[in-house]
Formats: C-alpha cells, structure tokens, sequence
C-alpha cells in the first residue's frame, strides 16, 4: 500500500482538547465533552417540543409519548408495578445512548465539523454501566438487607451444586457493568471502523483509475449503504438491550428471582 | 517470526471469534423467527427475551474483535 493512502480507522475515535490541554490540568474541554453537550441539548430540543399534555395531541407529542410509554412498559413488564420508580435512569440512559449513537452516525463530516460519537469511549459506557450496576446494588441491599445474597443461590438446589453454582453466579453478577459497557462501546467502534475503511476504499479505488479502480470503489460504496442501514439498526438495538438489560438487572434486585 | 508479523497473524485468528458470533446471532433470530411463525400470537411477549439472546450472542462476538484491536493497537 502506498504511504499516501494509509488508511487510519482510529482517528476517528482520538480525545482533542478544544480549551486547556491534556497534559494534567484538571479541566479540559474536550470534543467528546463538547459533543455529549450537543446530545444533551438536541434531547432537550426533543422533549420540550413535546411535553405540553394536549388532548389531541399533535404528532411531536406523540414521537415522545411513544418513548415514554415504551420505557414505561418495559419497566413495569420486567419488573412490575414498583418498576415505575426507576422509569427516569431507564428513560435518561435509553435517550443519550439513542441520541449519541444516531448524532455520531451524521454526516457532519461534510459540512465541515468534526464528527465524534461520545458513545464509542469506554469511559462513558463504562460509566453508565457503573451506575446502573450501583443503583442494583443500592436497591437489593436496602431492601433486602443481607439477604440479597440469596440471590447467588437458586431456588431448591442441592448442597453439592451450591459449592459450584454460587461461585459461578457470582462471577457472572460481577461481569455484568462490564459486559454492558463493552458491548455497547464495542459495538460502535466496530461500525465505525468498518464504515471508515470502505469509506476509504471508494476513495482510494476513484484515485487509482482504470478499470478496476471505480469497479470497486462503485462496489464499495454500494456494500457501505448496506452497512449505514445496518449500523442505523444497531444504534436503535444497543440502546434497547442496555436499557433492557438494566432493567432485568433491576428486577433481580427488587424481587430477587 | 518478528513482532510485527505475528500482531497481525493474532490479530486476524482472533477475527474467527467474530464468525462464530454471527452463527450465534444468526441461530438466535432463525430459531426465534421459526417458532413465531408457528405461533404468532405469543411472538410479541417473548421479544424481550429475543433481544437478551441476541445481546448474549453478540457480546462473545465482541470480546472476540476486543481481542483483536488489543493485539493490534495495546500490545
């Protein structure tokens, strides 16, 4: 590969400081800071246009009506009628997961800003996923006291099986922050990454001529539409499982199985 | 074999994990679509489940690729 059309799919994903610099002050403004505050105003955006309890409602009432109840209802099936409690971290993570995702899939890059998607830093996911695995923890020990810790031994089982049952539940309890984070940071690099590169395969195959060249690159950009649709789908599902998956979470501490 | 090589023949063993995934993901949608076809009427009540299958899935997949992009870029 010639030196001049290296591609560099992580470049992408780069911290830059936009005021102060990185080498130890304490504030730094950087661009994923900068884009996490332009997710939290475009939900602002979306919600105040919605919220204003109309009768006949008009239609951006009901898009955020739809949210609403969709998180509403997926509280109170998994974890019951005390799941309305939890609604707001639900509804909070759902959104900015949503929003963060579907902003860093934008084109921005062709009106001149430099696109950043806040979600695709293990730091932030890794966040969310402390949060909401604290807010279990919190949950299960002060309603259940000590007895949360019935929740590593399943219903009914033998004494034997409990010697390897417990450990294995334990381990898998104390996995969940990080297979929450990792799944949904993992996942948006991947997109990224794989957009990027045959992004860069259109390019590279228009500047090489011939035949070949815009055989391929037509070829390209013809699997990147492909893969844009899919990554659109992805965005959707990653906020769906982790706003499912914490509500599961949730159940375990309510109920405790 | 030097370093370098060897980053990248990991590199791209590890990308094999990520296959195996997409047959995860693949048996946890088809088995999924096959029985809500038998059944439509209890299909609906059991998305939750669908997409905690498919989450399961996917993550083993991931870690694969995480392997990978260690192997690449942290090693």
């Amino acid at each position: 590969m010639a030196a001049e059309s290296k591609i560099d799919p992580m470049h992408q994903f780069q911290i830059s400081p936009l005021a102060g610099n990185l080498d130890g002050s304490p504030f730094v403004f950087t661009n994923s800071a900068l884009w996490m505050l332009v997710v939290l105003a475009l939900i602002w955006l979306f919600m105040l246009g919605g919220m204003r309890r109309a009768v006949v409602p008009t239609r951006w009432q009901v898009m955020v009506e739809g949210v609403t109840g969709f998180i509403n209802s997926m509280l109170t099936t998994n974890v019951g009628p005390e799941g309305r409690k939890y609604v707001p971290w639900v509804f909070t993570i759902f959104m900015f997961i949503l929003f963060a995702n579907l902003l860093g899939m934008m084109p921005l890059a062709l009106v001149g800003a430099q696109p950043f998607t806040v979600t695709s830093q293990f730091t932030v996911t890794g966040i969310m996923a402390i949060i909401s695995f604290g807010i279990v923890l919190v949950t299960g020990f002060w309603r259940h006291k000590l007895h949360f810790f019935s929740l590593f031994v399943p219903h009914g089982t033998p004494f034997i099986l409990k010697l390897l049952i417990v450990p294995i539940e334990f381990v898998s309890f104390m996995v969940r922050p990080f297979s929450l984070a990792l799944r949904l940071f993992v996942a948006m690099i991947a997109g990224h990454i794989l957009v990027e590169v045959f992004g860069s395969f259109v390019v590279s195959g228009i500047n090489a001529g011939g035949v070949a060249g815009p055989a391929i690159s037509l070829l390209s950009f013809v699997f990147m539409v492909g893969v844009m649709a899919l990554e659109v789908l992805v965005c959707a599902i990653q906020a769906y499982v982790f706003a499912l998956l914490t509500s599961l979470y949730i159940n375990d501490a309510v109920n405790l199985h | 074999m030097d370093l370098a090589s060897a980053k990248v023949i990991g590199a791209g063993l590890a990308a094999i994990g990520v296959g195996a995934a997409a047959i995860g993901v693949g048996n946890v949608f088809g088995s999924f679509l096959e029985s809500a076809i038998r059944n439509p009427a209890a299909a609906d009540s059991q998305q939750g489940r669908l997409f905690i299958g498919f989450a399961a899935a996917e993550l083993l997949g991931l870690i694969a690729f995480a392997v990978a992009m260690i192997i690449l870029y942290a090693v």
